[in-house]
């Protein structure tokens, strides 16, 4: 076996196999969950629950155990950072933006989160059959388009269809890869009591505007999703501030509320979210309430959640506003030694709640 | 000035303080209405409330009263290939069926709308595909969905599963059990746009409860509470309307006049509660061939045991014990993984403790329980 | 129980289906809502909308009422905290 102290290679196959692997029961309840349930994709309980319990333990080893957005490999002497992720977004195409650009900008902030910077790219298409030509060549210009902007090359792909099941079926994966400076360290483990949490602009403009124009639920607006490379924002983040930012983390889904749970779960701290000061737009608040969804649990893209030292705060802040991508950038919590795995919110009248995980996607309700 | 102020929030924290009687037994409020909790528990209002007043939820979650078996009812559908439109609550209501999201999973066709209209529109653009609307949901939704079932011209693969509750037998019910110790109630604001307040107003004058029917601002539920903590200082019972901005005495007539034409009054289940007369809704027999029951000649029965064992849902929808009391309380049962009903809606009683209620202090003592 | 949401309308038309429809904003958000259940409705008004209907209009004068009544609550509260000042002002003089 692997020794799991050789960083390098420790990644490779399970780490406490036994004899009797075949007969590992599965961990997941299967008398609750005999099947895979849209939920189990929803970022929230359920998602965790396959992460936690059926996915971590198999492949155990030092780099999955941060459970950040990407993995930091040391490669002779450089550290590299991995990440992959996969796109299924519906509507294809949606205000501000489609599965292309968000299939970029998706790996390539995963990889900024890990405080790298991106370079290069995988692009795996499945497509179903019967999908227009004219929309894959919509989607592939786009992902040029992105992969331009964020400055990184696609260096190796694949493509697969599968039989009509439902219609313009594609969804993409890409794998990036990408070069962490030194002297940057960015990792949930670095979280610290006192940390302040910032976020880089308005939150859950993204999940809003792809519901504006899912059937049965659409409405006028104009707003378009935020999907952006971030990748620049925060290297001079980190060149200005430097090893007092502690963790990155992109809210996609599941919203701040999910990414929040996560970083306090893993490093066993609380974090004290101050609900007045966290940006949200006026028509985004609209369609939230409308469809009876908390904004603090729509999906992102574009914008970060950071944890710095308190005495970098402010510098952090007015750094963020200068970019286009971050001019609302805001202090809303602080990370503290109580409840710890837990966020608590302070609400804008004053009330306390826990901010806690949902089992699946948050669904439209109507009481 | 506008709602959702933490200054006017403080004002009627602090006149509650200053009103409520010192040294009493304090006094323990119910609503009915998922949507009130909602409000209070989104913005943290039982942190704020001075000690000795409680504000607990009573039957009000249309998700959590609707029986399994008329679950059942729409699962059956899905599984028989019909394409089954529904609210985004129902989705994942546990029941000896399983769930809609299960019945998804095996294939299924069911979809979330955000409006009936939509399950008609899709409907119409399916005319291939059987659709039913599986409609569920108090006087409310009731309205708009009967505007749906009355329009005229309605596609010819269009039906529903009606599953509508009415509020005001419910409450009746709970107040003529007699043995739970409610000082007041709050009657919910949204139904009453329908109903009017004025159909509260026998609940003071049968039982001597004092009613306020409340708006959905947390400062609404929290100038409901002082109004009734003042009547129940000056040892009155009567009915006050805080929400008097939207709710009108005598209801919406034109909506009261859509439910009666399409609709007919009958008994129904309420899931861990059981037989209400007079509180469901039935499509009349003229639209029989919109009603999805009699177009696909399903009828589950009742089942009696409408929980799963061991749940106490009946005791915490009606207010006679809290979450942590069931025993099965964040262990067997999580949002992530609901065993019984009020786990499972966001405005269900157990999912809101858990996920609102359970700070530090009484995760430890709600886990640490038993 | 029933989500209701407040919006301001923004136009009245007959729709496809023979129903009276409106443009609502919420918050700059628009949706094309059912006005069957408020027939007197009028272009500015504010609506309270639940599953796409709007089921009651907002009266603008009840409203200002309970916010009066919110106002006042914090006015009686300084009132009696300047009440107890002067209460402990007088014991402090006696003394
Ligand atoms: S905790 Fe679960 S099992 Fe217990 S009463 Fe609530 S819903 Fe039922």
């Amino acid at each position: 076996m692997t020794s799991s102290a050789d960083l390098t290679t420790a990644a490779v196959g399970p780490a406490e196999s036994t004899a009797l692997d075949g007969d590992l029961p599965c961990p997941i309840p299967l008398d609750r969950y005999p099947r895979v349930l849209m939920a189990h994709g929803g970022g929230g309980r359920l998602t965790q629950q396959l992460i936690q319990e059926m996915l971590v333990p198999r492949f155990s080893n030092p780099h999955l155990a941060e459970l950040h957005d990407g993995a930091v490999l040391a490669v002779e002497g450089n550290r590299l950072a991995m990440s992959t992720d996969s796109f299924v977004v519906s509507p294809l195409f949606f205000p501000g933006g489609d599965i292309g650009e968000l299939a970029v900008n998706g790996t390539v902030n995963d990889l900024a989160m890990c405080g790298a910077r991106p370079r290069y790219l995988s692009l795996g298409f499945i497509l179903e059959e019967g999908l227009p030509m004219e929309t894959l060549w919509q989607v592939v210009r786009s992902v040029e388009r992105a992969a331009q902007r964020a400055r990184v090359s696609v260096v190796t792909g694949d493509t697969k269809v599968i039989e009509r099941s439902r219609q313009d079926g594609l969804y993409l994966n890409t794998t990036g890869i990408g070069f962490v400076p030194d002297g940057v360290e960015i990792a949930p483990r670095r979280a610290q009591p006192g940390d302040t949490v910032l976020i880089s602009g308005a939150i859950a403009v993204h999940g809003t505007a792809v519901m504006s124009v899912r059937e049965g639920l659409e409405f006028e607006t104009t707003l378009a999703s935020d999907t952006a490379p971030l990748a620049d924002l925060v290297g001079a983040l980190l060149s200005a501030v430097g090893s007092r930012v502690h963790v990155l983390r992109d809210p996609t889904r599941g919203g701040v509320a999910a990414a929040l749970n996560e970083i306090a779960g893993s490093v066993g701290l609380g974090i004290e979210l101050d609900e007045a000061a966290v940006p949200v737009w006026p028509d985004v608040l609209g369609a939230c309430e409308i469809l009876g969804l908390d904004p603090l649990y729509v999906a992102n893209e574009g914008k970060f959640l950071a944890l710095v030292a308190a005495d970098a705060a402010d510098a952090a802040v007015s750094l963020m506003r200068e970019d286009p991508l971050g001019r609302e950038a805001a202090v809303i919590g602080h990370v503290v030694d109580e409840h710890p795995g837990r966020v608590v919110l302070h609400s804008r009248v004053g009330g306390r709640r826990m901010l806690d995980l949902l089992s699946g996607e948050q669904l439209p309700r109507i009481c | 000035m506008s709602f959702r102020d933490p200054l006017l929030v403080q004002n009627v924290v602090g006149a509650l303080g200053t009103a409520l009687p010192r040294g009493g037994r304090g006094y323990k409020i119910m609503h009915v209405c998922g949507s009130h909790e909602h409000t209070i528990s989104r913005w943290g209002l039982r942190s704020l409330l001075p000690q000795g007043l409680e504000v607990i939820a009573g039957p009000g979650c249309p998700v959590c009263v609707c029986p399994a078996h008329e679950v059942g009812e729409a699962i059956e559908l899905v599984r028989r290939g019909v394409t089954v439109a529904t609210f985004g609550d129902m989705l994942n209501l546990p029941t000896r069926f399983g769930s809609l999201a299960q019945a998804k999973a095996e294939g299924g066709d069911v979809r979330l709308i955000y409006s009936p209209m939509d399950a008609a529109r899709l409907a119409q653009r399916n005319p291939d595909r059987e659709v039913v609307l599986f409609a569920v949901g108090f006087e409310t939704t009731a309205a708009p969905v009967a505007a749906v079932l009355g329009a005229g011209e309605l596609p010819d693969n269009f039906s529903l599963l009606v599953s509508h509750r009415l509020t005001p037998p419910a409450m009746e019910l709970l107040l003529g059990i007699g043995d739970i110790h409610i000082d007041g109630f709050i009657a919910p604001g949204h139904v009453s746009t329908i109903t009017g307040s004025d159909a509260w107003r026998r609940f003071p004058e049968a039982y001597a409860m004092p009613v306020v029917v409340a708006g959905f601002e947390p400062e609404d539920i929290l100038l409901a509470m002082l109004l009734l903590v003042r009547q129940l200082n000056r040892g009155e019972a009567k009915l006050e309307n805080e929400y008097a901005r939207v709710v009108p005495d005598a209801g919406n007539r034109p909506a009261l006049a859509a439910i009666e034409e399409v609709f007919e009054v009958t008994p129904a289940w309420w899931r861990g509660i059981g037989r209400i007369p007079r509180s469901g809704l039935r499509p009349r027999r003229e639209l029989a061939h919109r009603d999805a029951r009699e177009r696909f000649g399903i009828r589950f029965e009742a089942d009696l045991s409408d929980l799963p064992p061991g749940c106490s849902c009946h005791l915490v929808m009606l207010g006679k014990a809290y979450p942590p009391a069931c025993p099965l309380y964040g262990k067997k049962c999580t949002p992530s993984s609901p065993y019984g009903p009020c786990m499972v809606s966001q405005e269900g009683t157990c999912f809101i403790w858990f996920t609102y209620e359970s700070d530090e202090l009484s995760a430890t003592a709600a886990g640490g329980a038993k | 129980m029933c989500l209701g949401v407040p919006g301001e309308v923004l136009s009245i038309e007959t729709g496809a289906n023979g129903l009276p429809m409106g443009k609502v904003s919420f918050g700059g958000m628009r949706k094309d809502v059912v006005l069957a259940y408020l027939p007197e409705v009028e272009v500015g008004d504010y609506v309270l909308v639940h599953v796409g209907f709007a089921i009651s209009r907002i009266d603008p004068e009840e409203a200002e009422r309970t916010m009066a009544l919110l106002q006042e609550l914090g006015d009686l509260a300084l009132l009696e905290r300047d009440l107890k000042a002067v209460q402990h002002l007088e014991v402090d003089d006696a003394r």
